[in-house]
């Protein structure tokens, strides 16, 4: 019994480290974002100063020239259809630049797929399925208010508005959803005892001898054996493991998927509005729509590139930690329960513009 | 213990990957060549701020969607009026991505006057004059003109893009270009001002320095 507080105080210990280390990196990376806040004026501060050299200076330099090119290959289809071939390779090239870059969009999906044990597979078929959406959303709106309605830009950057704020707080939900779930696995692993690896076996029996059978001991010493196997996989093993992955992501996890695409596709990218109205004054809104889809396949691929090295470096921490009977779990558990509170915080952060997302185009 | 560390790291990748793709900024979805003014009263004092921003191709397209001309495709300054009042109304919540400092004190504008939208070459152009709050005299006037989440790229005109207009004579006026590479910023970079905070965050700032001794 005397080892029971002291394993206590280890757990602590890793819960501790592993909420700081949490709490360190989202701290970090609001600070980023913070620097950009509108009100405080001018900060040039050492915050930009990753943003613009190396490689993210190249790829933002990259996307200005695709992105630029755009409107020119629009003006030029108008007269030479065979533009139309370049516009949608400049877009799928834009949209795979454009998606490298930072956006929350890929940061929900890595999150979802390291909290509830996606499959690489999954993970593809996710990030896929959230691009075409943003880019069909992007096409209704263009759709709807410019075409149908003739609204003007105020119009439709208000309804853009209105969407964007429906899509953080379907984020927010959806994470203080998978919170609820994964706060179950990680309490449960919490309050398994973590038994020293050497002395794992002894520590089961001798513990159980001591409080529930050693009076019995002596009486009934066959029934008392069966007994104690079953308390031992009834009670002990089924909480000190948690819920098998399989189970965790059993039914139920399509629509969780779903909920992902949806949370993250339903906020059309600024681009792709510009691109779409500017295409659409030029007569030529296949053309837009078109480029478009070009773009959300570019972006598809990036993400799912980036939902995939999540991925891996989930299941690298799973084999890492897998030597560890009830520790191993813990980590797990806990891992997925930080990723499952990061969608949360994005959500959140991005409902109460503590982090900035591509701004809406309303000037 | 080393196992722990392990574990440790293994966390760290995890979580790491999931967030590294959360921080950093936008790239530019607009792009502006602005010119601008700064505007002098006869005692000396620096009174505002006159802009005149012309919006690229597929911005001034997309402003410009749903507004009615009489003459298609040549739209006057009234039938752009709301327009405007949009603009200033929008650019209000960054500032005017204009940001004045007077002998290192940072100085605020009013609400912008004398604005309106002129079209010419499919292109919009928004003029604006920020007024400074409280007319001031500075020995070093330091303005700067930039989005710091890049979404708005500004890129000065290459002619006359600074102008002083009424200053006092012996005022001295340097223009630097967002430290972007390209030589202009090299060629004025021979005058040294003393503010040895030069920094990174810089690097998309247009910065007008005007010396009066």
């Amino acid at each position: 019994m005397t080892s029971n507080p002291r394993s206590n105080a280890a757990r602590c210990l890793w819960v501790g480290v592993v909420v700081l280390a949490a709490v360190m990196m989202f701290d970090s990376a609001v600070h980023d974002l913070l620097a950009q806040n509108p009100f405080g004026g001018p900060r040039p501060g050492p915050a930009a100063e990753p943003q613009v050299g190396g490689f993210v200076g190249w790829l933002l330099a990259k996307q200005s020239e695709f992105y630029r090119e755009m409107s020119a290959t629009i003006r030029a289809a108008k007269s030479d259809g065979s533009a139309v071939w370049t516009l949608l390779a400049i877009s799928f090239a834009y949209g795979i630049f454009h998606a490298a870059g930072p956006g929350h969009g890929k940061a929900v999906i890595s999150s979802y797929l390291v909290a509830n044990q996606e499959t690489a597979r999954r993970g593809i078929v996710l990030s896929f399925a959230s691009a075409l959406l943003q880019s069909l959303v992007a096409v209704v709106v263009v759709g709807i208010c410019a075409w149908l309605l003739n609204a003007t830009a105020k119009t439709m950057c208000g309804a853009e508005k209105g969407i964007e704020i429906a899509s953080y707080a379907l984020i927010a939900a959806f994470g203080a959803r998978l919170v609820w779930t994964k706060g179950g696995g990680f309490m449960r692993a919490l309050q398994a005892p973590r038994p020293e690896p050497a002395l794992a076996v002894v520590h089961h029996h001798h513990d159980h001898g001591h409080h529930h059978h050693s009076d019995h001991d002596h009486h009934h010493r066959d029934d008392d054996h069966h007994g104690h196997d079953d308390h031992v996989h009834d009670e002990h093993c089924g909480h000190s493991h948690g819920l098998t992955p399989d189970q965790l992501a059993g039914p139920g996890g399509w629509r969780r998927g779903l909920g992902t695409i949806f949370a993250v596709g339903l906020r059309p990218c600024s681009g792709a509005i510009l691109v779409l109205v500017f295409a659409l004054a030029q007569g030529l809104f296949w053309a837009g729509i078109a480029a478009t889809f070009a773009m959300g396949i570019g972006t598809a691929i990036t993400v799912a590139a980036i939902a995939m090295l999540s991925v891996s470096a989930r299941s690298v921490a799973q084999r890492l930690s897998a030597g560890r009977d009830g520790g191993g779990t813990l980590i797990m558990r806990g891992i997925e329960f930080g990723a499952a509170g990061l969608v949360l915080l994005f959500g959140l952060g991005l409902l109460f513009g503590y982090l900035a997302a591509e701004r809406v185009t309303c000037l | 213990m080393r196992a722990a560390l392990r574990w440790g790291l293994a966390l760290l990748v995890a979580s790491g990957v999931a967030l590294g793709a959360a921080t950093a900024e936008a790239h530019p979805h607009v792009w502006i060549t602005a010119k601008s003014e700064l505007i002098y009263a006869a005692d000396g004092t620096i009174t505002g701020v006159r802009h005149a921003w012309t919006f690229d191709d597929m911005f001034s397209t997309y402003a410009l969607q749903g507004i009615e001309a009489k003459v298609k495709g040549a739209y006057s300054r009234e039938e752009l009026a709301s327009l405007a009042q949009t603009n200033v109304e929008s650019l209000k919540e960054f500032r005017f991505f204009t940001f004045a400092k007077a002998d290192g004190k940072k100085e605020n504008f009013l609400e912008p006057v004398d604005y309106f939208l002129e079209f010419k070459d499919s292109a919009l152009t928004l003029h604006f004059t920020l007024p400074v709050k409280t007319p001031f005299k500075a020995k070093q006037l330091v303005l700067e003109v930039f989005d710091h989440e890049f979404f708005i790229d500004f890129k000065y005109a290459d002619r006359d893009p600074v102008k002083l207009v009424g200053a006092p004579t012996d005022c001295k006026m340097q223009f630097q270009r967002p430290n972007d590479g390209t030589a202009s910023a090299q060629k004025l970079g021979e005058q040294n001002f003393s503010g040895g905070g030069s920094n990174f965050g810089m690097m998309f700032a247009n910065k007008i320095t005007v010396d009066c001794p």
